[in-house]
């Protein structure tokens, strides 16, 4: 009886439809590969995920608040693009604890100016953070010039070259890296996975995205968290652009720009709900790991680089419309008119 | 007791209507300040008249998708397809005008081609908003996801059927057309976007959809519990913002004479950006055409000017975009009350 219960559960929760469309997925371009579980592609495919990943941490504890951040790619570019160029000028040659304190400075700044005006203004979030990622590349292309840096501080090329584990495909002879910013990965969601369930300030996030009104009233200070939330996105983005630019091994400033439009769609599919109050971190990880297989693994079962876009917007499309279906149908079993 | 009427100076009843809006009249103020900067910084570029016809070319390739961007977020929902919609109808019009017509044809074959290439490019955009719509209204899903979703969508395949390449020499007859000016002054496009604000206007003020587009936007539940047919509206809304974005992919046919899937990246969300600064509220109900014109123009002189000093880099635009849109958020957040409106209203008796 339990047990049926219990998988009555699991069946309704989305997570559980988008791992099977990775089993699915898995099974197909394996089929068709022979290559997809090979541990040369797994190692490859945690590689690709880790800035992604970071990044899915960050945008999904903001949408459960409610919100929605474009302007993480634009913060973290400016963040490693500030540190970089600072560092490469004053000649750094020591550890790399120096870069870590400068993006996570910056960044905790940037984050403060987002939060400062969601938590004041009334205005979709949306909105304002087109218009503070705007600013932000518009300085950083503007202000600072930015051009790329071809070398950057020996700390930071080294944590992006030490690998935790180096794996060689039989067939191919290709060596895959298994790179040592996985575990910041790693740490990161473990971090947030335990604040977002297990500490008030996550149950808080929670309630302001659920209503936000009644947050308030139930005694959440939104104004200080919404600003303390977007603080964490900001330095968990400028994480990201820190392991982006140390594995790249030179500093691009455009490099991650445009990302932000792929991590929503990654979280979003993983069962976030736009409009707040609802999804799990395992929900974006999924999501993120089902983005991160389509957009590396379409070669391995022959299909052409051109059509990533087309599948990318079918994707979004039919995990959407299957969170959508899902939710109609809840409600309608709650009684609520549609 | 007899009620006379007394001549008053009060403002003529069509623009007081307009400048109720407290966003237009902020905006009114905005571009007249603008306009004032650049004729004592700038006289040589602002009294020459090249300086406005590009403006007039430049602006409606933003400025259509900015229309059909404000009829969707007056709905309450949003469309960021609006540009791939674009690039995708300009890419099959401009390699169906060139199966229609190919290089040296006769001009008559020229003129079919180019008609025929006008009407398919509307058709195919309003499917494309169909699509958007169908999503929205039937499936539920919500607007922000399927709009991105449908904007990859057609981009790639924008992507897929031009392979990656621009699409260049179609018939000359087109751009002889759009590429036209009217009384050797007045530019082709100019032309268009005015009959797209025209028709924008007119539905929103003049029909009884843009009365329901209203409602729909304030209360989604109070609209569908008052009978109305939700569904159509929303199909609707999104088709007409699909051929809203399909002649802007014309226009921009016309200023470049080719067509490439990534034309116009930084349009998105510059279209948002408009739409915001109109004046709309992006959680749908409110907002007034006038204020989307009025930022259409704004921007478009704010980029101009950029243009005229060469030393400040291109790359401060968004900069200013971004500035400006926080500036504008931030007064409107200030002045909730209209005081600014009430400040500058027309001398005249007291309402």
């Amino acid at each position: 009886m339990k047990a049926r219960a219990a998988l009555q559960k699991v069946l309704r929760q989305n997570e559980f439809y988008i791992l099977l469309v990775i089993i699915l997925l898995a099974i197909v371009i394996q089929a068709r590969s022979g290559l997809f579980f090979s541990l040369d592609n797994i190692v490859a495919l945690a590689g690709a995920m880790v800035v992604p990943g970071i990044f899915a941490v960050g945008t999904y504890m903001v949408l459960v608040s409610g919100g929605i951040d474009v302007s993480f790619p634009a913060l973290a570019s400016l963040a490693v693009y500030a540190t970089t160029r600072m560092l490469v000028d004053w000649g750094w040659e020591g550890g790399l604890w120096l870069p870590l304190v400068l993006v996570i400075g910056i960044s905790a700044v940037l984050g403060a100016f987002n939060g400062a005006f969601t938590a004041t203004i009334a205005v979709p979030v949306l909105i304002i953070t087109l218009g503070t990622s705007n600013v932000f590349s518009g300085f950083m292309q503007g202000a600072l010039s930015s051009v790329q840096i071809p070398s950057i501080p020996p700390a930071m090329a080294e944590f992006g070259r030490a690998s935790l584990l180096v794996t060689e495909n039989p067939r191919t002879g290709h060596l895959s890296s298994l790179p040592l910013s996985f575990l910041v990965l790693v740490v990161i969601v473990a971090a947030a996975f335990v604040v977002m369930k297990y500490t008030t300030f996550g149950r808080s996030i929670y309630a302001i995205g659920g209503d936000e009104s009644s947050a308030a009233r139930a005694g959440v200070n939104v104004k200080r968290t919404k600003f303390a939330l977007y603080i964490i996105a900001g330095v968990l983005a400028g994480i990201a652009g820190l392991v982006r630019t140390s594995m790249m091994g030179q500093m691009h400033p455009t490099n991650l720009l445009g990302m932000e439009l792929m991590v929503i769609a990654a979280v979003v599919l993983g069962g976030t709900a736009i409009t707040g109050g609802r999804g799990t971190l395992t929900g974006a990880m999924l999501g993120t790991l089902l983005i991160v297989i389509v957009q590396n693994s379409m070669i391995l079962v022959g299909v052409p680089t051109i059509w990533q876009r087309v599948a990318l917007g079918v994707l979004i499309i039919a995990g959407t419309a299957v969170s959508a279906v899902q939710m109609t149908r809840a409600r309608k079993r709650q009684g609520a008119i549609v | 007791m007899t009620t006379t009427m007394t001549p008053t100076t009060r403002m003529p009843r069509g623009l007081r209507t307009m400048f109720r809006d407290a966003h237009v009249t902020r905006l009114a103020v905005v571009l007249v300040a603008l306009l004032a900067f650049f004729a004592i910084v700038k006289w040589p570029n602002f009294s020459s008249v090249a300086t406005w016809q590009s403006m007039a070319m430049q602006f409606p390739e933003f400025g259509l998708l900015a229309l059909g961007v404000m009829l969707t977020m007056v709905l309450g929902g949003i469309d960021l397809s609006v540009v791939g919609t674009a690039n995708m109808t300009a890419i099959a019009t401009a390699m169906l005008m060139l199966k229609i017509a190919p290089e040296g044809s006769a001009s008559s074959t020229g003129y079919l081609a180019l008609g025929a290439g006008v009407a398919f490019s509307l058709v195919v955009g309003a499917v494309a908003g169909a699509i958007n719509g169908f999503l929205v209204a039937k499936v539920k899903i919500p607007a922000i996801l399927v709009t991105l979703g449908t904007f990859e969508l057609y981009t790639g395949i924008a992507l897929v059927i031009s392979g990656g390449k621009p699409i260049s020499g179609m018939p000359p007859e087109y751009a002889y057309v759009m590429g036209s000016r009217i009384a050797s002054y007045i530019p082709m496009v100019l032309i268009i976007f005015v009959i797209g604000a025209f028709i924008v206007w007119y539905l929103m003020n003049r029909t009884a959809f843009g009365t329901k587009l209203y409602m729909l936007g304030s209360n989604e539940t109070a609209a569908n519990f008052t009978g109305l047919k939700t569904t159509s509206l929303i199909v609707r809304t999104y088709t007409i913002s699909g051929i809203f974005a399909a002649s802007a992919g014309l226009v921009m046919l016309a200023n470049y004479n080719s067509a490439k899937a990534d034309y116009g990246s930084t349009y998105t969300l510059l279209a948002i950006l408009i739409v915001v600064l109109g004046g709309i509220n992006p959680n749908g109900g409110t907002g007034r055409l006038a204020g989307v014109v009025l930022a259409v123009i704004v921007l478009q002189v704010l980029s101009s000017l950029l243009n005229t000093f060469p030393r400040v880099s291109n790359f401060y635009r968004p900069l200013i975009w971004g500035g400006v849109l926080l500036l504008v958020i931030i007064i409107n957040q200030w002045d909730k009350r209209g005081n600014l409106t009430r400040m500058l209203r027309w001398k005249g008796t007291r309402t």
